[in-house]
């Protein structure tokens, strides 16, 4: 079963389309890649998969139940682009005031292994206004962690890290994947979204304009072979395609210095669907 | 229930965390002592009865009262302003902060959220108008032997009083920022003290027009009309023109309220609660 399902989700704020009949599915395990510019509206369906904000039109279920319910939010862990945990409370009492809500009856083992499981495990006691921004991020992905979800949901989860604590942060992700657990990435960091993620989806003005795996979105396209008389270029050949160009760039007598194949980042493949839908 | 428990549990624990309980005791003391200077020095500078223009009047009921009743107004707007800090930024201001968001995902019902903050605040602001009023009592009786004669009646008043204002603050707080829903509540709770002085004023210059209006809006904000029905009660053992004097009432005419009262402050309640449970289920955050 699907650890999440959209189908032809529709949100208007008045005037305002923040998603336009956006369908997507993060499959039990895998980690899917949310990325899109401000605006673009992957917050919004963050927030209808938890149940936060209610969709205009279509529908969303979590794990078989329909987002927002009971089940489905038993189901998931969500942390907030924006959060902020009240800061007289010590990082062991934040994910205590978790597990009285989930209803987790896991108790200090569970609270000490998810600490330890995020590298917050020796400041347990301390209060959150005394961690610095990246100890709170990291003890807000433990906070999702409570009740052990079988969706985690994070929106922009490393924004507010230096490269040390994005570093962490992928760290901790590889772990909650080799876990089992499915995750919806929302992130506007690219190169982390290519590092860590089975899926990526690109979302601008509410709508998907690319999707697939890294892999795949960055697949080789154009050959470019350098002869005796310059460079020559077949944008639309790939890989395959290299024996038979030489072969025949051979058979016309050229000499041949060089062959390469055009591979785009994930950064160029992005922009070049943003500012392609953008016009 | 479970969240219920969960959320009000939560806020002791922040009053507890922030200094509340160590502040509003040194604060309430000073408060305390006050009065008790302002008793004995009253006390002490009255006789028995004294023959006044409409007739004799029962100095000691008389200065009881008028005391009694200056700490009821003062207890309700401490309860009140207690109550209001504690749940003006229950949705919105939550929200705004991202306070909310992770509780509200966990599967729990938003109802149970709202009541616990409604529970919590309730029971702290219930707590503290109870102690205030009766340690006033007892320094009023303790000062000047004067006993009010329906002890209890004037505290569950305050008390339904407060609740109003929590309930009314909810319900700002689902649609208005903290910092609005704080002022707005802070003029409601002027607008019934104007009320209730205009129904004064209405009675002292025999003008039905502006009692209606005192009337009007004081059962419109009920919490008003529930003082001023305590106030009536404390003043009950009063006789002739000493209660014609002490019903004029400081800041506030002392108006029975009578079973109506109760009926309509119970509906009034569940009204304003119904609402900012729907409100806030429905909301977007």
């Amino acid at each position: 079963m699907a650890a999440f399902v959209a189908h032809e989700l529709v949100k208007r704020y008045g005037a305002t389309v923040a998603l336009g009949g956006v369908s997507l599915e993060v499959g039990e395990g895998e980690l899917v890649g949310l990325l899109g510019p401000n605006g673009a509206g992957k917050s919004t369906l963050v927030k209808i998969g938890c149940g936060l904000v209610r969709a205009s039109e279509g529908h969303a279920d979590v794990c078989g139940a329909p987002a927002g319910s009971k089940e489905a939010r038993a189901s998931l862990g969500y942390l907030a682009e924006l959060f902020r945990f009240p800061g007289w409370l010590t990082a062991g009492e934040v994910l205590k005031l978790h597990q009285d809500l989930v209803g987790s009856t896991r108790g200090t083992a569970e609270r000490k292994e998810l600490l330890s499981l995020v590298g917050l495990g020796e400041v347990g006691e301390r209060r959150v206004d005394a961690m610095s921004k990246g100890m709170q991020q990291r003890l807000g992905i433990a906070q999702a962690l409570v009740g052990s979800p079988r969706l985690l949901m994070l929106d922009e989860p490393t924004s507010a890290l230096d490269p040390a604590g994005r570093r962490a942060v992928r760290d901790i992700l590889e772990e909650v994947r080799a876990r089992g657990i499915s995750v919806l990435l929302n992130s506007h960091l690219l190169s982390e979204v290519e590092l860590v993620c089975d899926r990526v989806i690109i979302l601008l003005a509410g709508e998907i304009v690319a999707e697939g795996t890294p892999q795949d979105l960055t697949a080789a396209r154009g050959v470019e072979i350098e002869t005796d008389s310059g460079s020559r270029r077949w944008d639309e050949a790939g890989r395959d395609d290299i024996p038979a160009l030489v072969a025949q760039l051979v058979a016309e007598g050229a000499h041949i210095y060089g062959v390469r194949t055009s591979k785009p980042t994930l950064e160029e493949v992005y922009l070049e669907a943003v500012r392609g839908e953008m016009g | 229930m479970n969240a219920t428990r969960v959320v009000a549990t939560f806020t002791f624990k922040e009053c507890a965390r922030r200094r509340v309980f160590i502040v509003v005791p040194i604060t309430t003391v000073a408060f305390l002592s006050l009065y008790a200077l302002g008793n004995h020095y009253a006390f002490r500078s009255i006789g028995g009865s004294v023959a006044g223009p409409m007739g004799q009047v029962d100095a000691r009921t008389l200065a009881g009262a008028t005391l009694v009743g200056l700490s009821m107004f003062v207890t309700l707007f401490l309860g009140s302003a207690l109550g209001i800090f504690l749940s003006f930024s229950a949705v919105r201001g939550d929200a705004e902060q991202g306070v909310l968001q992770p509780l509200v995902v966990r599967p729990v019902a938003r109802t149970g959220l709202l009541l616990g903050r409604f529970l919590g605040a309730c029971t702290l602001s219930i707590g503290y108008v109870s102690f205030l009023y009766l340690a006033s009592v007892a320094i009023t009786g303790a000062t000047g032997g004067w006993w009010p004669q329906r002890l209890l009646s004037p505290l569950f008043h305050l008390a339904g009083g407060v609740t109003i204002v929590i309930a009314l603050t909810l319900l700002g707080s689902v649609f208005l920022s903290a910092l609005t829903n704080g002022i707005v509540m802070f003029m409601l709770y002027g607008a019934g003290l104007l009320a209730g002085l205009f129904g004064q004023l209405g009675g002292v210059l025999r003008s039905s027009a502006l009692e209606s209006t005192g009337k009007v809006v004081s059962w419109a904000l009920p919490f008003e009309a529930l003082y001023q029905s305590g106030l009536n009660s404390l003043t009950a053992s009063a006789t002739g023109v000493t209660r014609v004097i002490v019903q004029l009432g400081p800041l506030g005419g002392a108006q029975p309220g009578g079973p109506l009262l109760v009926l309509w402050s119970l509906a009034y309640l569940v009204l304003v609660g119904g609402l900012a449970l729907f409100a806030f289920a429905r909301r977007d955050l």
